[in-house]
């Protein structure tokens, strides 16, 4: 190994996303959306629920696989080695689809990757595309940018239908109406979908039944599909989506053009790589051994392999692949593991926050664990009381959702940097008194370590033995004098939240 | 400056700590215990295939005839008398059936609706996840055939039954166009119950050979 001794390299961040577009950022902070949501009884029943069944299938399937912990270390191994390569990666893949008889197109942002989306559309005369779901369409406001132009998306997973026709919105990564019961469901489908029969009934058989019906018709002359994808492999130039119903397959074969809405952060190097995700994916998202289907496509294919040979799905297809903020998260050492995320969805099913708030208190397309640390790395903290501020707090950093990440992202350690930043950020819009600077300064070293934060907490429990009644035993020293003259200093619990976690809930 | 150029710059930008790339662990099991076509993983497909709520039919030996015995009863039961198939699956498999198409790229998707099952043969099948592998070639034939019609009956063969996703994907070209099958289409999106038979064939039989 040789030593650099040269000038230390410095990290340049790209640009945040604009949260003027698309769907990264609510209208109001996590603490007052959530209010309003752990209200709703309903809601909290569902999300219960489904989530419980959720967990429990995963435990099972994850329980048979021996290896599942040498899984996880390459998984996660793998996407430091992308973020580490990502230019030449992408280079490479970028390549290799064109050689397949795909085109490549580079969005900065949100607003670019509509109009190459809307571009692309318009050139082949469509009026409606049929969309396979997809974080990245739903991140960027795809659909909404489509509308505007004239051109009507229709969502075909059962879940984005029900958000699309109850106009509604997402509220989880794999399951987008995980907040909606069977019964709303079916009033959904009677009130709003064309033709549907109206003695429909509640039983979920016959709820997928009637959007078969109802979209068959719509695949069957759908010109244009738009999808996202879960890996893109650079070494052969491989799309791949994983799914299980079918309309992605659907969308994938029978539309003569398919454009793709990618984020940069998909790429892996090889296809043996795949391997590993497609072990670790399926088990931790459905808590399936596999996923019903999953397609992969090397640009265009014929039945023979000649250019002028009996189609075989799209003819036609585009790779857009998206920045929107991606840069920005890339230039922080810990922040860029953020993107290593394979969207399973596994850390909100095991988040006790999200299980009693949802998936819209949070405001982001990516809510739970993933999208409090996603969403502020892609927009940027504001250090003020912007929607987005209030996300690294919503947490109780009991640590659940770093264990089951199937690539390994330390969620809690994030979490506690963001906190960190927000209170830098916080002091420097706000220029505080150098006493209450040097303190939050203080919570703020506190708090980016998940280790000093933990022995912070156990610290203050032995201090409630000089706190009495709100008032200190002992008088404290000046400046501190000061803030407990006309304030009381809450007693200090017996045990800390995390301890308390770790000896009811967390050892389970 | 294309947004080529700018998001590219931007990510070099970003990686300025010039991070290492880190050694990746390759601890986990590629191979599986059992050697492909064993009786074990035979075994173990058919378990996992009627997990996902597949039905499986088992035919002894390889032979075309007794296949294509299996396929008729497969369909006559579900009083299915006409299929599609590729050019490459030997014509006993159909030989049962009253109304045979072979897909000659001629069929639209509308034509293809109208057509109650497919019959197909598969390149490899994981027993681990119960998942059987189509790859476009003749055997299995065009992405559409086995998508639209609401039946597809698949034979497997015994040799092309491996018992990891590793093994597979090594046996497996990426420069075709692939498709993994666990089970029939499925939903997990009412309350998170699985519930078969959503937009893809809602029956899935397999034919395990061997
Ligand atoms: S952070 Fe991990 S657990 Fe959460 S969705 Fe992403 S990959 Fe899954």
């Amino acid at each position: 190994m040789s030593t650099f001794l040269g000038i230390p390299r410095a990290r340049v961040a790209g640009p945040a996303a604009d949260v003027a577009v698309g769907q990264l950022s609510g209208d109001r902070p996590f603490p007052a959306a959530a209010h309003e949501a752990l209200a709703d009884s309903r809601l909290r029943r569902n999300l219960a629920h489904a989530t419980s069944t959720i967990r429990a299938k995963r435990a099972a399937v994850v329980e048979e696989v021996p290896d599942w912990e040498a899984l996880r270390d390459a998984g996660s191994a793998i996407k430091a080695d992308v973020m580490a390569r990502l230019p030449e990666l992408l280079e490479e893949l970028e390549a290799n689809v064109q050689s397949r008889g795909g085109v490549v197109h580079w969005a900065r942002d949100a607003a670019e990757a509509n109009a190459i989306v809307t571009r692309l559309v318009r050139a082949t005369g469509a009026k409606e595309v049929v969309k396979v779901k997809s974080m990245a369409t739903q991140e960027i406001g795809l659909n909404e940018a489509l509308e505007a132009a004239g051109i009507q998306a229709h969502e075909t997973d059962l879940a984005e239908l029900i958000v699309q026709l109850g106009h509604d919105k997402p509220s989880h990564i794999l399951v987008p109406a995980i907040h909606r019961g069977r019964a709303e469901i079916r009033d959904i489908f009677a009130r709003q979908m064309p033709g549907v029969d109206p003695a429909l009934t509640d039983e979920p058989r016959v709820l997928a039944a009637a959007a078969r019906k109802y979209l068959r018709e719509v695949f069957l002359r759908a010109e244009v599909a738009v999808s996202g994808a879960n890996f893109a492999v650079a070494d052969t130039g491989t799309l791949t989506v994983v799914e299980s119903e079918g309309n992605g397959r659907m969308c994938l074969t029978l539309p003569r053009t398919l454009i793709t809405v990618m984020g940069i952060e998909k790429v892996v190097p090889t296809w043996a790589d795949l391997e590993v995700f497609l072990q670790l994916l399926p088990r931790s998202s459905t808590g399936e051994r596999m996923n019903p289907y999953t397609s992969t496509w090397t640009g265009v294919h014929t039945v023979d392999g000649s250019a002028d040979g009996v189609p075989d799905g799209p003819q036609e297809f585009h790779l857009v692949l998206l920045d929107n903020g991606r840069t920005r998260a890339l230039a922080d050492e810990l922040g860029r593991t953020a993107l290593h995320c394979i969207r399973c969805s596994a850390c909100l099913n095991v988040c006790p926050v999200y299980e009693r708030t949802g998936g819209h208190a949070y405001g982001s397309v990516y809510p739970g664990p993933i999208g409090a640390v996603l969403t502020p790395l892609l927009t940027g903290l504001t250090g003020g009381h912007d929607p987005n501020d209030s996300l690294p707090y919503a947490s109780s950093l009991c640590g659940a959702c770093y264990d089951v990440c199937p690539v390994k992202i330390n969620l809690p350690d994030l979490l506690v940097q963001l906190r960190a930043q927000h209170t830098e950020a916080h002091t420097e819009s706000h220029r505080l008194p150098s006493a209450e600077a040097t303190a939050m300064k203080a919570a703020a070293w506190t708090m980016a370590d998940a280790g000093r934060f933990a022995k912070a907490g156990r610290a203050a429990t032995l201090a409630r033995h000089v706190i009495r009644r709100g008032r200190p035993v002992l008088p404290l020293p000046p400046p501190l004098n000061g803030w407990t003259a006309s304030r009381d200093a809450p007693t200090p619990p017996a045990e800390t939240f995390r301890d308390w976690w770790t000896r009811t809930r967390g050892t389970r | 400056m294309t947004a080529r150029e700018e998001v590219l710059g931007r990510i070099r930008s970003a990686l300025g700590d010039r991070p290492a790339a880190p050694p990746i662990p390759r601890e986990c099991l590629r191979g599986g215990v059992h050697s492909p076509g064993s009786p074990e993983l035979a075994l173990q497909l058919v378990d996992r295939l009627e997990d996902y709520r597949a039905t499986v039919v088992r035919v002894g030996a390889a032979d075309d005839g007794d296949i294509g015995r299996a396929v008729g009863d497969a369909l006559a039961s579900r009083e299915i008398g006409q299929a599609v198939t590729p050019r490459g699956t030997p014509r006993e498999w159909t030989g049962w059936l009253a109304d045979v198409v072979v897909d000659e790229g001629q069929l639209s998707a509308r034509d293809l609706d109208a057509i109650p099952a497919v019959v197909t043969g598969a390149v490899v099948a994981i027993a681990e996840t119960g998942t059987i592998v189509l790859d476009g070639g003749p055997l299995c034939g065009r992405r559409a055939i086995t998508l639209v019609p609401d039946t597809h009956v698949c034979v497997v063969r015994a040799r092309d039954i491996v018992q990891t996703v590793p093994e597979a994907l090594a046996r497996l070209d990426p420069q075709r166009p692939l498709t993994f099958v666990s089970g029939p289409s499925a939903t997990s999106d009412i309350e998170l119950d699985r519930v078969e038979g959503v937009h893809g064939p809602r029956t899935l039989v397999v034919v395990v050979v061997g």
